[in-house]
């Protein structure tokens, strides 16, 4: 079926390749003429190119560079907090029977909680610094991460384990030979999930209390009716997202290509 | 150098020795020999429920011997206490003379499916057990099976015959005195059957290792082993020489008739 596919694509030549992206550029045209000739307003929607002019002057400025940079230090110490965490409690609870336990039935019960509703709780107690919005991120991804290593371990195959055992593998060698490697599809499936849950989360965040940071630029800019700058923060936070789910794809790619199913994917992809 | 050299001169010449002329030739260790097994009254009991019963079995160093039995007769708990895997509830399990305490380096089992990591490449599967000069005896192991150009290919673009020789080479690779086999051909079509049965026997003879091979098919075991046990109720119902020449082709007459008298015990 597949080489059907790149038969059909093959086939289909130069047109194929332009043709998926014919509806976007032509959905963009649109808009563009809508707005120019006042049939859409700008306080609704500015025109695209009232947005990439907003994009130069804040690039020229610096501005967008600094609350990017902001923006994405604050996400990425969430995640390094919230996601080590999660990690090494999904280790632990895996490996250890009693440490399962001790600790399962409990992180199990907080992650029923949305970690948004906490919110009013966490400006109590930290305020509107920085380490509320690095707390939230950090509360947001422990539990894909927890999850999913946890489950991870716990299904590696037991025969796979017993094998080890039998040809005299030491707990070291057990856990980076067998153990983890057999975790890390699900390790990385969690991974690609608290990515997601890393933004969305510093969004609101941001939203609600900042005074840096592309939440901050975009509702500053809303105050003042620039709705060219506001679609920009909403651009942003798109390719930033893009860009972190290319590069987990990319590292399931590279840890995972004695995976037949991402074996196939490296043949489409090149 | 010259300092530890003039102090003792006889030393340096034999370290200078022993990092030029490593032996090159084989890569294999020598070859171990056989190791006898003695069982002594070995129950095992699951909750309570009996499935060895009282095994008392004596394998001389080097004899091949194939275990029949019905479907949840206990052969793979047998074949897991020899391995160390599991203990017995009652009973002695003695191996080369010691009792059986866990895996060993000398004592290999090959299960029904092969047991690769999928994240490791052919050699690396084969030589899992690392230690020195894992790399060269992993080769020199998958040569001896037949796979020596598919060293560097992931377990899953073999096929189900190629991934059971990769799990023999892999047992090989330290050169085990007991080998035993949990139907490791069963899932295997007919012909590539055959072909592992005179893989099995060859391999065999080069490292005359004693083997406990445990299958469902009566006409394997009658093809395979000098010595073929039914196992019944948890006993050892039937204990049947085979005294017949390898190669045994499918077919031979005497073979018919002791395959008949076995199924009739099973
Ligand atoms: N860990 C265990 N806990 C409880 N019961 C077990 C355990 N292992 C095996 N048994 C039981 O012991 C009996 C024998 O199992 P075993 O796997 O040894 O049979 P077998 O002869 O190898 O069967 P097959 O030919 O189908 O592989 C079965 O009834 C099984 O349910
Ligand atoms: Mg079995």
């Amino acid at each position: 079926m597949r080489a059907d596919e790149r038969a059909w694509g093959r086939a289909g030549g130069p047109w194929a390749a332009l043709a998926p992206w014919l509806l976007p550029l032509g959905l963009l045209l649109a808009w563009e003429a809508a707005a120019r000739s006042g049939l859409l307003s700008s306080r609704v929607l500015p025109a695209p190119s009232d947005v990439a002019a907003a994009f130069r002057a804040t690039l020229a400025d610096g501005s967008l560079i600094r609350h990017v940079a902001v923006s994405a230090e604050r996400a990425l110490t969430g995640f390094a907090v919230g996601g080590g965490l999660g990690f090494l409690l999904g280790l632990l609870n895996g490996a250890f029977k009693p440490a399962e336990t001790l600790l399962d039935s409990s992180l199990q019960m907080l992650r029923n909680v949305p970690h948004l509703a906490v919110i009013p709780m966490v400006i109590l107690w930290f305020g509107i610094g920085e380490e509320a919005k690095i707390f939230l991120v950090a509360v947001g991804v422990l539990f894909p991460i927890y999850l999913n290593t946890f489950h991870g371990i716990r299904s590696v195959d037991r025969g796979l384990v017993e094998m080890a055992r039998v040809y005299g593998l030491g707990p070291a060698a057990l856990y980076w030979r067998v153990i983890l490697p057999g975790a890390l599809p699900s390790i990385l499936l969690g991974l690609r999930y608290a990515l997601g849950i890393m933004w969305l989360t510093l969004i609101v965040a941001e939203t609600i209390s900042a005074s840096s940071g592309i939440g901050y630029m975009t509702m500053n800019a809303r105050e003042f009716l620039q709705t060219d700058l506001v679609l920009l923060g909403i651009v942003v936070y798109a390719l930033l997202g893009k860009l972190a789910d290319l590069l987990t794809r990319w590292l399931e790619r590279r840890a995972l290509a004695w995976n037949p199913a991402f074996q196939a994917g490296m043949e489409t992809a090149s | 150098m010259s300092l530890h050299e003039r102090a003792f001169p006889r030393l340096s010449l034999g370290g200078g020795l022993s990092s030029t002329g490593r032996p090159a030739a084989s890569a294999l260790m020598p070859k171990a020999g056989g190791v006898p097994l003695r069982l002594e009254g070995v129950v095992k009991e699951f909750s309570g429920r009996r499935v060895l019963d009282g095994i008392d079995l004596a394998v001389p160093a080097g004899q091949s011997v194939a275990v029949v039995g019905r479907s949840g007769g206990g052969k793979s708990t047998l074949m897991r206490l020899i391995a160390g895997l599991d203990r017995p509830t009652a009973g002695r399990i003695l191996a080369g003379g010691e009792p059986v305490a866990g895996a060993r380096p000398d004592v290999r089992l090959l299960f029904q499916d092969a047991r690769l990591l999928p994240w490791q490449r052919v050699a690396a599967n084969v030589g899992i057990a690392r230690g020195r000069g894992w790399r060269e005896r992993a080769l020199a192991a998958l040569a001896d099976v037949g796979l020596a150009d598919r060293a560097e290919d992931w377990p899953s673009v073999l096929s189900g015959g190629q991934r059971q020789r990769v799990a023999l080479a892999r047992a090989l690779v330290s050169d085990p005195g007991l080998l035993l086999l949990d139907e490791p051909f069963g899932a295997l079509d007919a012909l590539t059957r055959q072909e592992m049965h005179r893989l099995l026997i060859r391999i065999r003879e080069e490292h005359g290792f004693t083997s406990l091979l445990i299958t469902h098919d009566v006409a394997e075991a009658v093809a395979l082993a000098d010595r073929v046990l039914v196992l019944r109720d948890g006993r050892i119902a039937l204990d049947l020489a085979v005294d017949l020449p390898y190669p045994r082709p499918p077919g031979n007459r005497c073979a018919a008739e002791l395959e008949s008298l076995i199924l009739g015990e099973v």
